[in-house]
């Protein structure tokens, strides 16, 4: 019963505990090999990214005139002071593709984070006052889930005007309306427990009662979408990009080097290759990732 | 013997490494006998019986030294044969009715499916069937229950389908596990009363495993007391209310609320011994009023007069 | 004699539930009149099966939802949804272990919470209350920390006992507190609530379909058949000379633990009617064995006979 032994102090217990649900996450997550690598292919992503400075041999916009469309450097002509080759006004592709990395993540963070913040906040007030405003917000979300991201997001640069950062709202406000609808009826299915009825009843307020007893509980879920998100988010700039809407020249954003290579498929296939590539491999990664995720937290997949 | 099953335990992977849900349990039945199993969560009734049926999940070990059932040897049989005789010579009912049945299919088809697969009865017939059974069963206007969605019925009546589509097999083994607990009271008595008939009409042997006293009390003839995955006692009903003989057996008869004397009701401190904390030798012991040091060590089976006892102190004669 | 804390007069409480976009919209009469009166120190145990409307009952004393009509008063003031004073005198505690904590929060949160949101105690002092309501329900002071699906069912029926009690409640309506819980837990958690109720002088609405525990522990009884009241009084008289039909039959279909005992079930037919469609008369008559013309035209009033009182037209 009370073994004296085991009376720990309660930062003790806290530590152990944390160390024991990191430790339960880790064992469902890394079940999917295809999960882990996932987070290690991203894991070293974001390291280059940071780091670009250290690992990219040269600047992304130094121009070597006298090397304008070299090959990789393992074709016939290539040298190995341009690994991956040069671009059509002699930049370095490895160079472009590392500092590239940062941006893909910069829109990956910020979009995500703009999608989130409004699509969950949005998700919480129609699931908890349902109504009208319920049913008015859902149509909405209805149009826009209606139209192709793709074109809805080029619809709305082309109104605020070509650029990165127009662009990523865009992205935004076209991936909210899945965060919506996740978080509405993960709220509506808490509504019924009896804990959201006993902070009800003990006096909290609805502010109080969406955000620190139903959101807590809605998370999982927004957390695997999150994810995803930020993939289709990368994707969908680079392709506004290659559009001529995302990114300008010469911005390395991936999408935008993309477009500029367009002419260049058959002459120099790595300006369109390489750029192509690093999109694959990071959207990949990261719905690799997001897969394992998801099965990690889906507490039906629990085996203890 | 119909069912002998010696020595079965059965392990689940889970996070924290191997969990041993059932540890070497015996059952055995005959023909047209109720044998109750009765335990505590945590006990491992259940997963015994499921693990017999074949219907645990693929992360669970089954080891047994005999698991037979009328000449058949369940471990070494394979998939196809194994399907052969579940669902026909050996059915199972389950708790919670409302879930128990396909949502999407009618209750007739419920039905009919059972006997499509192991008698490959034509249409006719198998209407024919199909309402003889709901009738068996105390389902009144069976014609018209043919056509009824699960969601339709009560309780009660989902469970008499359930009865009906274990009954089409023609079973001699029903495994009742927890058919009760979910149904109201009355209805209760109405399901027991249904399944005690069927069981000597048809002399089926029922295995009924529950974890109310009362209801163990009044339908079975042998039960078996189950503790943390092992057996730890079986006896004939009233010796065992009479004279227990394991000190958990004796601790859970003091706990009913009907035997208590005085506000307070003898309850057994501590809880069942989970996946980390089990202990070397007795799982009982640590909450055990009769444990000595040599409980720790190592643990002895009493024999038949003594109830099978899984205890080194059993309790002789009358009460503790 | 203890002045009644609580009381209830004929509350109501009816829902309207869809029937399909083209129909009118039904009634289901969840409770339809139940009066009653709870002293200090004493448990009035409310029994009866699905949809006896016990349930709603529970909900409707906690002030969880309003009656329909009816009066509750607290202390002899009426009670309003949603009142400061109301909540600090009467708690509830569901029935599932499993769902009525939030998975999210830690344990001290939880029962730190009603203080956060009701009174202006600093967080030491709610701390320190949290721990000493903790050790009262046996709960060990490491168990702050953590999360509830770290614990066992019995020990979550405990916590959420810890948090009723947290404002210092006089009644505790507890919801098949115990339903959901094995034999010798259920033990351990009905020990508490007795040293709990004498200690602190807390009145008890025990909401229950188990007999066994209730015979243990009510003083009172108040037995519910489809949102009324079919007999009511003190425990030793309801069960001990049950008047109502269907008493005697919930009482002859409980199970008695004991295999020597035998006895003359008294089988009910048929099934629970439609709450939608309750049948006309008395509701009980389609399944009443003494039911004749009179029941099956009107609904007997709950009337006192001797001790307890009782609503049947045929009461023994």
């Amino acid at each position: 019963m009370t073994d004296t032994t085991n009376i720990k102090s309660a930062r003790d217990v806290k530590r152990q505990m944390r160390r024991r649900m990191l430790a339960d996450f880790w064992f469902y997550f890394s079940e999917n090999r295809g999960a882990v690598i996932g987070l290690w292919v991203f894991v070293i992503l974001v390291v280059v990214a940071v780091l670009a400075p250290l690992f990219a041999p040269h600047g992304p916009t130094e121009q070597f005139r006298d090397a304008l469309l070299t090959p990789p450097v393992w074709q016939e002509g290539g040298e190995w002071k341009f690994l991956l080759g040069t671009d059509a006004v002699g930049r370095d592709m490895l160079s472009r593709l590392i500092y590239g990395a940062r941006f893909s993540l910069f829109i990956g963070v910020v979009v995500v984070t703009l999608a989130v913040t409004g699509g969950v906040s949005v998700g919480l007030i129609t699931g908890y006052f349902r109504g009208v405003l319920d049913t008015v917000i859902m149509r909405i979300m209805d149009i826009i889930l209606a139209f192709p991201s793709l074109l809805l997001a080029l619809v709305m640069v082309a109104i605020l005007g070509p650029g990165l950062l127009n662009a990523m709202i865009a992205i935004a406000i076209v991936l909210q309306p899945q965060f919506v609808r996740l978080t509405r009826a993960s709220v509506m299915n808490e509504l019924g427990k009896d804990y959201v009825t006993s902070a009800r009843v003990a006096g909290a307020s609805p502010f109080y009662q969406m955000t620190r007893t139903i959101l807590p509980n809605c998370l999982g879920p927004v957390t695997v979408q999150a994810t995803l998100s930020f993939s289709n988010a990368i994707l969908d700039a680079a392709a506004l990009g290659f559009l001529g809407m995302g990114a300008q020249p010469p911005t390395p954003e991936w999408g935008t080097m993309l477009a500029e290579a367009r002419e260049f498929i058959l002459r120099a296939w790595w300006v369109v290759t390489f750029p192509g590539l690093a999109i694959l491999i990071t959207v990949l990664a990261i719905n690799l990732m997001g897969d394992g995720l998801r099965d990690a937290l889906d507490p039906k997949m629990k085996r203890s | 013997m119909l069912l002998n099953i010696q020595n079965l335990s059965v392990e689940f992977q889970t996070a924290g490494g191997m969990f041993r849900a059932v540890d070497g349990v015996d059952i055995q039945c005959e023909r047209g006998e109720i044998l109750s199993i009765v335990g505590e969560s945590g006990s491992g009734k259940s997963v015994s019986m499921l693990a017999m049926m074949g219907l645990l999940p693929w992360t669970a070990k089954i080891t047994a030294d005999h698991m037979f059932f009328q000449d058949h040897d369940l471990l070494s049989m394979n998939k196809s044969a194994h399907r052969k005789i579940i669902g026909r010579d050996m059915a199972m009912i389950f708790q919670e009715p409302m879930s128990s049945l396909n949502p999407c299919f009618t209750v007739g088809f419920q039905i009919a499916e059972v006997l499509r697969l192991h008698f490959g009865m034509g249409r006719k017939e198998r209407r024919k069937r199909s309402i003889e059974l709901l009738d068996q069963v105390g389902i009144p206007a069976p014609e018209t229950r043919l056509a009824a969605f699960p969601h339709q019925l009560s309780g009660g009546m989902s469970q008499r389908v359930m009865i009906a589509m274990a009954l089409a097999g023609d079973p001699k083994l029903l495994i009742a596990d927890e058919p009760t607990t979910a149904l109201d009271v009355t209805i209760q008595a109405q399901i027991l009363e249904l399944l005690t008939g069927l069981q000597r009409e048809k002399n089926m042997a029922l295995i009924l495993i529950t974890h109310d006293m009362g209801v163990v009390a009044e339908t079975a003839e042998r039960v078996q007391v189950q503790y943390a995955g092992q057996k730890v006692e079986e006896q004939h009903v009233m010796e065992l209310f009479n004279t227990p003989h394991h000190p958990y057996t004796a601790a859970l008869l003091a706990a009913l609320p009907e035997r208590a004397e005085g506000r307070h009701l003898p309850s057994i401190p501590g809880v069942v011994p989970g996946q980390f904390d089990r202990p070397p030798a007795c799982l009982f012991a640590p909450r055990c009023t009769r444990k000595k040091d040599d409980c720790d060590r190592a643990v002895v089976r009493q024999d038949a007069n003594l109830g099978h006892a899984l205890c080194n102190y059993p309790i002789r004669g009358g009460a503790t | 004699m203890s002045h009644p804390i609580l009381q209830g007069t004929d509350l109501v409480r009816y829902y309207e539930v869809s029937k399909g976009l083209m129909k009118k919209p039904g009634l289901v009469k969840a409770l339809d009149g139940a009066s009653f009166t709870l002293s200090a120190g004493k448990t009035l145990a409310v029994v009866g099966e699905s949809g006896c409307g016990k349930s709603t009952l529970a909900r409707v004393v906690s002030m969880i939802e309003e009656p329909t009509s009816g009066k509750l008063l607290i202390d002899g003031q009426a009670a309003i949804v949603g009142s400061v004073e109301n909540r600090k005198a009467v708690q509830i505690v569901f029935q599932d272990p499993y769902g009525s904590l939030n998975p999210r929060h830690k344990v001290g949160y939880i029962l730190e919470e009603p203080l956060l949101l009701n009174t202006d105690m600093d967080g030491i002092a709610r701390r320190k209350r949290a721990e000493e309501t903790m050790e009262r329900v046996g709960l060990r002071p490491e168990h702050y920390e953590r999360y509830p699906h770290m614990f066992s069912g019995g020990q979550r029926q405990r916590i959420a006992i810890a948090r009723a009690l947290m404002l210092n409640p006089r009644v505790l309506v507890l919801d098949e507190p115990v339903s959901a819980l094995d034999l010798s837990i259920q033990a351990q958690v009905l020990n508490i609530l007795a040293d709990l109720q004498t200690d602190l002088g807390l009145a008890y609405l025990f909401i229950s379909h188990d007999l066994s525990v209730v015979k243990h522990i009510a003083d009172d009884v108040m037995v519910m058949y489809l949102g009324k009241v079919v007999e009511a009084g003190a425990a030793k008289d309801v069960f001990g000379a049950p008047k109502h039909p269907y008493t005697e039959a919930l009482l002859s279909a409980t199970p008695i633990a004991n295999p020597g005992h035998k006895k003359q079930r008294i089988m009910l037919r048929g099934e629970l009617p439609s709450p939608l469609n309750p049948p006309e008369g008395c509701y009980f008559s389609p399944r009443c064995r003494f039911a004749d013309d009179t029941c099956r035209a009107t609904a007997p009033e709950l009337e006192t006979v001797g001790t307890v009182k009782v609503a049947c037209f045929h009461r023994r």
